[in-house]
Protein backbone atom coordinates (compact mmCIF):
# COMPACT_ATOMS: atom_id res chain seq x y z
CA UNK A 1 0.00 0.00 0.00
CA UNK A 2 1.35 3.24 -0.82
CA UNK A 3 0.04 5.29 1.98
CA UNK A 4 2.42 2.74 4.10
CA UNK A 5 5.75 3.80 1.79
CA UNK A 6 4.32 7.49 2.82
CA UNK A 7 4.78 6.50 6.46
CA UNK A 8 7.89 4.82 6.30
CA UNK A 9 9.47 7.30 4.53
CA UNK A 10 8.24 10.28 7.35
CA UNK A 11 9.44 7.91 9.78
CA UNK A 12 12.25 7.46 8.48
CA UNK A 13 13.77 10.49 7.11
CA UNK A 14 11.67 12.56 9.43
CA UNK A 15 14.14 14.59 11.05
CA UNK A 16 15.46 15.68 7.82
CA UNK A 17 12.63 16.64 6.82
CA UNK A 18 12.22 18.55 9.54
CA UNK A 19 15.13 20.12 9.49
CA UNK A 20 15.25 21.08 6.11
CA UNK A 21 11.76 22.53 6.47
CA UNK A 22 12.27 24.90 9.09
CA UNK A 23 15.59 25.89 6.99
CA UNK A 24 13.19 26.93 4.63
CA UNK A 25 10.56 28.51 6.59
CA UNK A 26 13.52 30.77 8.57
CA UNK A 27 14.59 31.20 5.01
CA UNK A 28 11.06 32.49 3.45
CA UNK A 29 9.67 34.17 5.88
CA UNK A 30 11.48 37.06 6.55
CA UNK A 31 9.14 39.28 6.60
CA UNK A 32 7.14 37.54 9.13
CA UNK A 33 10.89 37.59 11.76
CA UNK A 34 9.93 38.43 15.03
CA UNK A 35 6.24 37.91 14.84
CA UNK A 36 6.72 34.44 15.54
CA UNK A 37 9.95 32.41 16.92
CA UNK A 38 12.23 30.04 15.93
CA UNK A 39 11.74 28.02 18.69
CA UNK A 40 7.89 28.13 17.90
CA UNK A 41 8.24 27.11 14.25
CA UNK A 42 10.16 24.41 15.30
CA UNK A 43 7.74 23.55 17.56
CA UNK A 44 5.00 23.88 15.08
CA UNK A 45 6.49 22.09 12.50
CA UNK A 46 7.73 19.01 14.94
CA UNK A 47 4.17 18.63 16.20
CA UNK A 48 2.98 18.68 12.18
CA UNK A 49 5.14 15.88 10.95
CA UNK A 50 4.81 14.26 14.20
CA UNK A 51 0.80 14.11 13.55
CA UNK A 52 1.29 13.53 9.59
CA UNK A 53 3.05 10.57 10.36
CA UNK A 54 0.63 9.44 12.61
CA UNK A 55 -2.11 10.01 10.38
CA UNK A 56 -0.96 9.05 7.02
CA UNK A 57 -0.16 5.49 9.38
CA UNK A 58 -3.77 4.85 9.69
CA UNK A 59 -5.78 7.03 6.80
CA UNK A 60 -6.69 7.11 3.14
CA UNK A 61 -4.29 10.30 2.00
CA UNK A 62 -6.38 12.55 0.85
CA UNK A 63 -9.42 11.92 2.83
CA UNK A 64 -8.61 14.42 5.39
CA UNK A 65 -12.19 14.79 7.26
CA UNK A 66 -11.68 11.37 8.63
CA UNK A 67 -11.31 10.17 12.24
CA UNK A 68 -7.65 9.73 12.03
CA UNK A 69 -6.76 13.30 11.61
CA UNK A 70 -8.67 14.64 13.56
CA UNK A 71 -5.94 15.91 16.08
CA UNK A 72 -4.25 17.11 12.61
CA UNK A 73 -7.31 19.23 11.89
CA UNK A 74 -7.46 20.72 15.96
CA UNK A 75 -3.63 21.21 15.48
CA UNK A 76 -4.10 23.28 12.63
CA UNK A 77 -7.22 25.44 14.03
CA UNK A 78 -4.82 26.26 16.17
CA UNK A 79 -1.65 27.55 14.03
CA UNK A 80 -4.40 29.21 12.11
CA UNK A 81 -5.81 30.78 14.74
CA UNK A 82 -2.53 31.69 16.24
CA UNK A 83 -1.51 33.25 13.17
CA UNK A 84 -4.17 35.09 12.81
CA UNK A 85 -3.32 36.93 16.25
CA UNK A 86 0.37 37.78 15.46
CA UNK A 87 -0.87 39.41 12.33
CA UNK A 88 0.01 36.96 9.08
CA UNK A 89 -1.33 37.15 5.88
CA UNK A 90 -3.41 34.20 4.13
CA UNK A 91 -1.07 33.32 2.02
CA UNK A 92 2.14 33.30 4.37
CA UNK A 93 -0.29 31.08 6.55
CA UNK A 94 -1.20 28.44 3.94
CA UNK A 95 2.07 28.05 2.52
CA UNK A 96 3.28 27.18 5.74
CA UNK A 97 2.03 24.07 4.54
CA UNK A 98 3.01 24.00 1.18
CA UNK A 99 6.51 24.87 1.80
CA UNK A 100 6.90 21.18 3.38
CA UNK A 101 6.30 20.03 -0.25
CA UNK A 102 10.14 20.41 -1.39
CA UNK A 103 12.02 18.69 1.50
CA UNK A 104 8.90 15.83 1.72
CA UNK A 105 9.25 14.86 -2.18
CA UNK A 106 13.13 15.06 -1.89
CA UNK A 107 13.01 12.51 1.03
CA UNK A 108 10.11 10.51 -1.22
CA UNK A 109 12.41 10.73 -4.44
CA UNK A 110 15.26 8.81 -2.26
CA UNK A 111 13.16 6.89 -0.73
CA UNK A 112 11.69 5.72 -4.88
CA UNK A 113 15.20 5.64 -6.29
CA UNK A 114 14.99 5.09 -10.12
CA UNK A 115 11.77 4.05 -10.18
CA UNK A 116 9.36 6.95 -11.65
CA UNK A 117 6.26 4.98 -11.51
CA UNK A 118 6.30 5.00 -8.13
CA UNK A 119 7.92 8.04 -7.35
CA UNK A 120 5.12 10.25 -9.78
CA UNK A 121 2.56 7.87 -7.26
CA UNK A 122 4.08 9.00 -4.52
CA UNK A 123 4.59 12.55 -5.32
CA UNK A 124 1.14 12.77 -6.16
CA UNK A 125 -0.71 11.26 -3.38
CA UNK A 126 1.62 13.83 -1.08
CA UNK A 127 0.30 16.75 -3.23
CA UNK A 128 -2.90 15.40 -2.74
CA UNK A 129 -2.61 15.54 0.79
CA UNK A 130 -0.76 18.44 1.74
CA UNK A 131 -3.06 20.69 -0.68
CA UNK A 132 -6.13 19.65 1.33
CA UNK A 133 -4.20 20.42 4.48
CA UNK A 134 -3.15 23.69 3.36
CA UNK A 135 -7.08 24.11 2.44
CA UNK A 136 -7.85 23.47 5.49
CA UNK A 137 -5.30 26.08 7.09
CA UNK A 138 -6.84 28.80 4.68
CA UNK A 139 -10.34 27.61 5.66
CA UNK A 140 -9.66 27.70 9.55
CA UNK A 141 -7.22 31.47 9.02
CA UNK A 142 -10.38 32.61 7.49
CA UNK A 143 -12.80 31.54 10.18
CA UNK A 144 -10.47 33.25 12.98
CA UNK A 145 -10.52 36.19 10.82
CA UNK A 146 -14.24 37.16 10.63
CA UNK A 147 -14.38 35.51 14.32
CA UNK A 148 -11.91 38.79 15.09
CA UNK A 149 -13.76 41.03 12.77
CA UNK A 150 -17.13 39.85 14.43
CA UNK A 151 -16.23 40.64 18.09
CA UNK A 152 -14.65 43.79 17.09
CA UNK A 153 -17.54 44.98 15.49
CA UNK A 154 -19.89 43.97 18.49
CA UNK A 155 -17.72 46.15 20.81
CA UNK A 156 -17.77 49.11 18.62
CA UNK A 157 -21.30 48.85 19.01
CA UNK A 158 -21.01 48.76 22.28
CA UNK A 159 -18.88 51.76 23.03
CA UNK A 160 -20.33 53.77 20.72
CA UNK A 161 -23.83 54.37 22.02
CA UNK A 162 -23.19 55.82 25.59
CA UNK A 163 -26.10 57.30 27.71
CA UNK A 164 -25.22 59.67 29.89
CA UNK A 165 -26.80 61.14 32.55
CA UNK A 166 -27.13 65.05 32.37
CA UNK A 167 -29.35 65.95 35.32
CA UNK A 168 -32.02 64.63 37.55
CA UNK A 169 -34.57 63.25 34.58
CA UNK A 170 -32.45 64.76 31.43
CA UNK A 171 -30.20 62.03 29.76
CA UNK A 172 -28.57 62.58 26.34
CA UNK A 173 -26.97 60.37 23.80
CA UNK A 174 -23.88 61.85 22.08
CA UNK A 175 -23.82 59.94 18.65
CA UNK A 176 -20.63 59.38 17.13
CA UNK A 177 -20.19 58.01 13.21
CA UNK A 178 -22.31 56.90 10.94
CA UNK A 179 -25.95 55.38 11.56
CA UNK A 180 -26.85 52.49 9.89
CA UNK A 181 -29.80 50.33 10.76
CA UNK A 182 -28.22 47.93 13.17
CA UNK A 183 -26.61 50.97 15.26
CA UNK A 184 -29.75 53.09 15.25
CA UNK A 185 -32.18 49.67 16.78
CA UNK A 186 -28.76 48.94 19.55
CA UNK A 187 -29.08 52.74 20.11
CA UNK A 188 -32.70 53.37 20.52
CA UNK A 189 -32.59 49.57 23.16
CA UNK A 190 -29.98 51.50 25.19
CA UNK A 191 -31.59 54.70 25.09
CA UNK A 192 -35.40 53.27 26.47
CA UNK A 193 -33.78 50.92 28.69
CA UNK A 194 -32.03 54.23 30.07
CA UNK A 195 -34.83 55.70 30.09
CA UNK A 196 -36.73 53.19 31.90
CA UNK A 197 -34.00 52.52 34.45
CA UNK A 198 -33.34 56.41 35.23
CA UNK A 199 -37.14 57.47 34.48
CA UNK A 200 -35.88 60.57 32.83
CA UNK A 201 -38.37 62.83 31.16
CA UNK A 202 -36.22 64.31 28.47
CA UNK A 203 -33.69 62.46 26.74
CA UNK A 204 -31.00 64.79 23.90
CA UNK A 205 -29.63 63.48 21.05
CA UNK A 206 -26.71 64.73 19.82
CA UNK A 207 -25.41 63.76 15.97
CA UNK A 208 -22.68 66.13 16.38
CA UNK A 209 -20.50 63.75 15.88
CA UNK A 210 -22.59 62.19 12.76
CA UNK A 211 -20.86 62.82 9.31
CA UNK A 212 -24.03 62.53 7.45
CA UNK A 213 -27.79 62.91 7.31
CA UNK A 214 -29.59 61.45 4.62
CA UNK A 215 -33.06 60.40 4.32
CA UNK A 216 -32.50 57.10 5.96
CA UNK A 217 -30.43 58.26 8.93
CA UNK A 218 -33.47 60.79 9.33
CA UNK A 219 -35.78 58.18 9.54
CA UNK A 220 -33.92 56.50 12.10
CA UNK A 221 -33.63 59.65 14.14
CA UNK A 222 -37.48 59.89 13.68
CA UNK A 223 -38.38 56.59 14.59
CA UNK A 224 -36.18 56.96 18.01
CA UNK A 225 -37.55 60.01 18.90
CA UNK A 226 -41.61 58.58 18.17
CA UNK A 227 -40.43 55.50 20.34
CA UNK A 228 -39.32 57.99 23.42
CA UNK A 229 -42.04 59.48 22.96
CA UNK A 230 -44.85 56.57 22.89
CA UNK A 231 -42.74 55.67 26.77
CA UNK A 232 -43.93 59.01 27.87
CA UNK A 233 -40.10 60.98 27.41
CA UNK A 234 -39.55 63.91 25.66
CA UNK A 235 -36.66 64.08 22.85
CA UNK A 236 -34.48 66.86 21.65
CA UNK A 237 -32.02 66.77 18.85
CA UNK A 238 -28.79 68.63 19.24
CA UNK A 239 -25.55 69.50 17.25
CA UNK A 240 -27.29 70.26 14.03
CA UNK A 241 -24.47 71.92 11.96
CA UNK A 242 -24.72 73.82 9.68
CA UNK A 243 -24.34 71.45 6.26
CA UNK A 244 -26.97 68.70 8.18
CA UNK A 245 -29.48 71.42 8.23
CA UNK A 246 -29.32 72.39 4.32
CA UNK A 247 -29.20 68.99 3.88
CA UNK A 248 -32.48 67.76 5.60
CA UNK A 249 -34.15 70.99 4.21
CA UNK A 250 -32.99 69.83 0.87
CA UNK A 251 -34.06 66.14 1.24
CA UNK A 252 -37.78 67.28 1.89
CA UNK A 253 -36.90 65.26 5.60
CA UNK A 254 -40.19 66.62 7.64
CA UNK A 255 -38.83 67.33 11.43
CA UNK A 256 -42.16 68.95 12.64
CA UNK A 257 -42.88 67.95 16.05
CA UNK A 258 -39.21 67.01 16.55
CA UNK A 259 -37.13 69.54 18.40
CA UNK A 260 -33.70 70.39 17.42
CA UNK A 261 -31.20 72.46 18.45
CA UNK A 262 -28.10 73.74 17.06
CA UNK A 263 -25.90 72.27 20.31
CA UNK A 264 -25.91 70.25 23.04
CA UNK A 265 -25.62 73.62 25.55
CA UNK A 266 -28.71 74.89 24.02
CA UNK A 267 -30.99 71.85 24.37
CA UNK A 268 -29.72 71.42 28.18
CA UNK A 269 -30.98 74.72 28.64
CA UNK A 270 -34.34 74.26 26.85
CA UNK A 271 -34.52 70.41 29.09
CA UNK A 272 -33.81 72.19 32.36
CA UNK A 273 -36.42 74.59 31.47
CA UNK A 274 -38.75 72.25 30.88
CA UNK A 275 -37.92 69.83 33.85
CA UNK A 276 -37.82 73.26 36.17
CA UNK A 277 -41.07 74.27 34.96
CA UNK A 278 -42.55 70.95 35.49
CA UNK A 279 -40.90 70.57 38.84
CA UNK A 280 -43.02 74.13 40.00
CA UNK A 281 -46.11 72.67 40.14
CA UNK B 1 -59.91 57.16 42.38
CA UNK B 2 -61.65 59.87 42.43
CA UNK B 3 -62.09 61.63 39.34
CA UNK B 4 -59.37 59.79 37.25
CA UNK B 5 -59.95 55.86 35.90
CA UNK B 6 -56.95 53.87 36.41
CA UNK B 7 -57.20 50.84 33.62
CA UNK B 8 -54.16 48.29 34.27
CA UNK B 9 -53.73 45.74 31.87
CA UNK B 10 -52.42 42.94 32.90
CA UNK B 11 -52.23 39.86 30.74
CA UNK B 12 -51.23 39.58 27.47
CA UNK B 13 -54.77 41.40 25.49
CA UNK B 14 -56.23 39.32 22.78
CA UNK B 15 -58.20 40.78 20.87
CA UNK B 16 -61.81 40.21 22.30
CA UNK B 17 -60.71 41.31 25.51
CA UNK B 18 -59.73 44.21 23.93
CA UNK B 19 -62.93 44.77 22.38
CA UNK B 20 -64.52 44.59 25.46
CA UNK B 21 -62.09 46.78 27.66
CA UNK B 22 -63.05 49.29 25.04
CA UNK B 23 -66.76 49.14 25.45
CA UNK B 24 -66.78 48.90 29.58
CA UNK B 25 -64.00 51.67 29.59
CA UNK B 26 -66.51 54.17 27.58
CA UNK B 27 -69.36 52.86 30.27
CA UNK B 28 -67.13 53.44 33.05
CA UNK B 29 -66.31 56.90 31.84
CA UNK B 30 -69.99 58.23 31.38
CA UNK B 31 -71.12 56.34 34.48
CA UNK B 32 -68.24 58.09 37.24
CA UNK B 33 -68.38 60.87 35.02
CA UNK B 34 -64.33 60.79 35.20
CA UNK B 35 -61.87 63.66 33.88
CA UNK B 36 -59.22 61.40 33.39
CA UNK B 37 -58.22 58.29 32.25
CA UNK B 38 -55.01 56.65 33.24
CA UNK B 39 -53.99 53.20 30.75
CA UNK B 40 -51.42 51.40 32.63
CA UNK B 41 -49.74 48.83 29.77
CA UNK B 42 -46.49 48.32 31.80
CA UNK B 43 -46.66 44.36 32.29
CA UNK B 44 -47.79 44.45 28.63
CA UNK B 45 -44.91 42.66 26.67
CA UNK B 46 -46.37 41.78 23.54
CA UNK B 47 -48.15 43.98 20.83
CA UNK B 48 -49.63 43.36 17.53
CA UNK B 49 -50.80 46.31 15.29
CA UNK B 50 -54.66 45.81 16.26
CA UNK B 51 -53.83 45.97 19.71
CA UNK B 52 -51.39 48.82 18.75
CA UNK B 53 -54.72 50.69 17.01
CA UNK B 54 -56.89 49.61 20.14
CA UNK B 55 -54.63 51.45 22.70
CA UNK B 56 -54.77 54.55 20.53
CA UNK B 57 -58.56 54.14 19.74
CA UNK B 58 -59.10 53.98 23.42
CA UNK B 59 -57.02 56.97 24.10
CA UNK B 60 -59.42 59.05 21.25
CA UNK B 61 -62.55 57.57 22.91
CA UNK B 62 -61.71 58.77 26.27
CA UNK B 63 -61.03 62.19 24.66
CA UNK B 64 -64.32 62.56 23.03
CA UNK B 65 -66.09 61.60 26.31
CA UNK B 66 -64.43 64.44 27.81
CA UNK B 67 -61.87 62.54 30.13
CA UNK B 68 -57.83 63.32 28.98
CA UNK B 69 -56.62 59.80 28.68
CA UNK B 70 -52.86 59.38 29.32
CA UNK B 71 -51.01 56.04 28.55
CA UNK B 72 -48.66 55.08 30.72
CA UNK B 73 -45.57 52.41 31.34
CA UNK B 74 -44.81 51.38 27.53
CA UNK B 75 -42.28 48.81 27.66
CA UNK B 76 -39.14 49.90 25.48
CA UNK B 77 -40.04 46.45 23.37
CA UNK B 78 -43.27 47.56 22.75
CA UNK B 79 -42.54 50.84 21.89
CA UNK B 80 -39.98 49.74 19.22
CA UNK B 81 -42.50 47.28 17.86
CA UNK B 82 -45.37 49.86 17.73
CA UNK B 83 -42.85 52.58 15.87
CA UNK B 84 -42.00 49.41 13.41
CA UNK B 85 -45.32 49.22 12.71
CA UNK B 86 -45.33 52.37 11.87
CA UNK B 87 -47.99 53.08 14.30
CA UNK B 88 -46.51 56.53 16.36
CA UNK B 89 -50.10 57.11 18.10
CA UNK B 90 -50.19 60.70 17.13
CA UNK B 91 -51.96 63.01 19.62
CA UNK B 92 -51.95 60.03 22.49
CA UNK B 93 -50.30 61.38 25.69
CA UNK B 94 -47.67 59.29 27.28
CA UNK B 95 -45.86 59.15 30.29
CA UNK B 96 -43.23 57.02 31.82
CA UNK B 97 -45.33 55.44 35.01
CA UNK B 98 -48.21 55.86 37.34
CA UNK B 99 -46.85 58.53 38.90
CA UNK B 100 -45.80 60.91 36.26
CA UNK B 101 -49.13 60.07 34.39
CA UNK B 102 -51.23 61.29 37.82
CA UNK B 103 -49.02 64.62 37.61
CA UNK B 104 -49.17 65.13 33.60
CA UNK B 105 -52.65 64.24 34.43
CA UNK B 106 -53.89 66.99 36.84
CA UNK B 107 -51.61 69.31 35.28
CA UNK B 108 -53.93 68.86 31.93
CA UNK B 109 -56.78 69.56 33.99
CA UNK B 110 -55.65 72.09 35.36
CA UNK B 111 -55.05 74.21 32.43
CA UNK B 112 -58.39 73.27 31.04
CA UNK B 113 -59.01 75.89 33.59
CA UNK B 114 -61.74 73.79 35.60
CA UNK B 115 -61.91 73.90 39.51
CA UNK B 116 -59.91 70.98 40.54
CA UNK B 117 -57.92 72.03 43.53
CA UNK B 118 -53.89 72.91 43.20
CA UNK B 119 -51.61 69.79 44.83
Amino acid sequence: MADATMSNVLKKSGKEIHASWTRDLAGNQSAGKGRISATELDQQTAEFIKLLTAASEHATAGDISSAEFKPMRDFLDGVSRSRVAQGFSSDETASFIFSLKKPFFAALRTDAGKDADVLADQVWRATELLDALGLHTVKAYQKSREEVINRQQREMLELSSPVVKLWEGIIALPMIGTLDSARTQVVMENLLQKVVETGAQIAILDITGVPTVDTLVAQHLLKTVTALRLMGAECIISGVRPQIAQTIVHLGVDLQGVTTKANLADALALALKRTGSSLKQ
Amino acid sequence: MGEFLLVTIQVDMHDQMALKLQDDLSNAIIKNASRGVLIDISTLEMVDSFIGRMVADISSIGKILGAETILVGMQPAVAITLVELGLSLPGVATALNVERGMVLLRRKIDADGTDVSER
